[in-house]
């Protein structure tokens, strides 16, 4: 069951989840070890695989930095669920295959510490603590197909063959 | 219905008589912008998936900026695998160290932009080429490796924000206090996914570093792209620098194309700028800030480190000494010679500061200029997130070069017009 670490701010920006002083190295373990630290500092300790990130508007604003998507990948986040993303982030995330939830009434639906579990495919999330269901727009058919496909390179490769 | 100079890019880059807002298209990609951070992860994953080709080595430009000259072994290493890469694949326009700089600068300087294009990069201030009646872009890592592959990329053609730039600016005030009021009034989201279409009067008294400050910052305010029509002044900007001096496209948005909204700014009024931390868009005029003391002044980067910035520095640096640590880097080695050449580097000498070669570090909290806790610092960059040049607890004040140049010597925020 994934627990929510909720960030009750909007405009989380790509400079917070992975800070450019390491982005000498895209060695996705590497970046994992400061994987939000300039947010919170104890985000890497707390945090368990298959953990999401609940958050406001904008997340992933700034820099085209995958890398801030490998962080949260190699800190094995299971989801970001946002209230909405920042553009270049939003497809980062698609094109790594990792999921980008977005929820407009994301900070009112989910609390700090409440257990999820998520079908991406229905587009809902069940939030256990609270005994709730919650739907949200699943991505458009062709993201969803990139995704499927763990990322734009695998899907290119597989439509080339 | 008419389109959009954004719109009649896409179609003509997608094969299509027309396109509209909101449609998915796959375009083909004129350019390719790589440097040293996010171009070796592309490298790597092509040759993981075994689909290690190049669509067209003559397409790509490279140039290693953000820890140039390396800081350290790690960003060595990158360097080192970027370098090989272009030997093997035999990329034309590849910059290396002292032909390399900042490359948002570098790029239209040595004639690689064209109106027309549909320009990607590795790097979210991609979208400065807009300024060239292009579509330009800032993509990741895997977009950046699907493009080298494959020469085009899908796109979701953007809707635009139409902004009418108006009136004279006052004397002190740049384009630089322009964009930041633009983000200012529409805050850091408030052209998400859009294509900002930059017009009006204003613009004609702008030479391309001017209109490039503006565009460079549009991804500030969550845009896909600025983008600013072609007019005389670009012209000849392009017949001085252009490498392939064959026709390009001109496309112009029709009188009955559809905008979100259109957002007119009476340049005449505004006063010079700040953006306190921790949003660009918290912009304040000059004169509800000045008398906040600083620590470092830092001229130069992909949004102001033009040979126009630094004469703009210069001019108001010259005979003065600097109160705080001043950082000038000239974004080119064209530019860094320029300001040798035309007496800058002396001025900057005497007044105090240091004066670097082209390299994005301090920008980003690299190298070259990095804040210990709780100093502040007045800069020309476009970004003052939490912790972007260095500790997360120090801020970053972003400004014109001529503000950066007054506070640098009064130790404090100052009104540039002071010193004019």
């Amino acid at each position: 069951m994934a627990k929510a670490h909720v960030y009750k701010r909007d405009h989380i920006n790509t400079d917070e989840i992975i800070p450019a002083r390491y982005l000498n190295t895209d060695d996705h373990a590497e970046l994992a070890k400061h994987c939000m630290e300039d947010l919170d500092t104890e985000f890497v300790n707390k945090s368990q695989p298959g953990d999401v990130i609940v958050a406001g508007e904008d997340f992933g604003c700034g820099s085209s930095r995958e890398h801030a998507v490998w962080a949260l990948q190699g800190a094995k986040v299971g989801a970001v669920i946002a209230q909405s993303f920042a553009r270049i982030f939003y497809r980062n995330c698609i094109n790594c295959g990792f999921y980008p939830i977005e929820l407009p009434e994301a900070l009112h639906a989910i609390k700090d510490g409440d257990k999820l579990a998520i079908d991406y495919d229905a587009g809902i999330i069940y939030n256990e603590t609270r005994g709730e269901e919650i739907s949200f727009s699943p991505l458009p058919d062709f993201a969803l197909e990139i995704v499927r496909d763990g990322g734009l390179l695998d899907h290119i490769k597989k439509k080339k063959v | 219905m008419g389109m959009t100079i954004t719109e009649k890019i896409f179609a003509k880059a997608a094969g299509k008589e027309s396109v509209k807002a909101g449609d998915i298209v796959n375009a083909k990609i004129d350019v390719i912008m790589c440097h040293d951070v996010t171009t070796p992860p592309a490298i790597s994953m092509l040759k993981e998936k075994g689909i290690d080709t190049v669509f067209d080595p003559d397409k790509i430009v490279v140039t290693p900026d953000h820890f140039q000259p390396a800081k350290d072994i790690k960003s060595a290493e990158l360097h080192k695998r970027l370098d090989t890469w272009c030997k093997e694949k035999g990329i034309t326009n590849y910059y290396k160290l002292g032909k390399a700089g900042v490359c948002h600068a570098l790029l239209p300087e040595q004639g690689h932009i064209r109106p027309g294009e549909v320009i990607v990069g590795g790097d979210s201030h991609t979208c400065t080429y807009g300024a060239f009646g292009a579509f330009s872009s800032g993509i990741g890592s895997t977009d950046l490796a699907a493009a080298i592959a494959t020469g085009e990329l899908w796109f979701k053609v953007p809707a635009s924000l139409k902004f009418i730039l108006n009136g004279k600016l006052s004397e002190g005030v740049y384009s630089k206090d322009v964009i930041l009021e633009v983000i200012r009034q529409i805050g850091t989201d408030g052209a998400l996914y859009m294509a900002m279409e930059f017009v009006g009067d204003a613009l004609k008294d702008m030479t391309m570093e001017a209109r490039m400050t503006i565009t460079n910052m549009a991804i500030e305010a969550g845009g896909k792209s600025g983008i600013i029509g072609v007019d005389e002044v670009t012209k000849k900007y392009l017949t001085e620098t252009l490498k392939d001096t064959s026709e390009y496209d001109v496309f112009e948005s029709d009188g009955d194309a559809e905008y979100v909204k259109t957002i007119k700014i009476d340049c005449g009024a505004l006063e010079p700028m700040v953006a306190k931390p921790h949003l660009p868009s918290n912009g304040a005029p000059i004169s509800e800030c000045a008398g906040l003391e600083m620590d470092q002044a830092y001229i130069g980067s992909c949004t102001n480190g033009r040979i126009e910035d630094l004469r703009i520095a210069a001019e108001i640096l010259k005979g003065k000494e600097v109160a705080i640590r001043t950082i000038v880097v000239p974004a080119t080695p064209e530019i860094w010679k320029q300001c040798i050449d035309e007496g800058l580097a002396e001025i900057f000498y005497d007044a105090g500061c240091v004066v670097s070669a082209p390299t994005c570090g301090a920008c980003l909290g690299g190298f070259m200029g990095i804040l210990a806790e709780g100093e502040r610092c007045v800069s020309t960059t476009n970004r003052n997130f939490v912790g972007r040049m260095g500790h997360p607890k120090s801020e970053v004040y972003l400004a014109s070069p001529a503000t950066a140049a007054a506070s640098a010597i009064e130790g404090k925020l100052t009104d540039p017009r002071k010193y004019m």
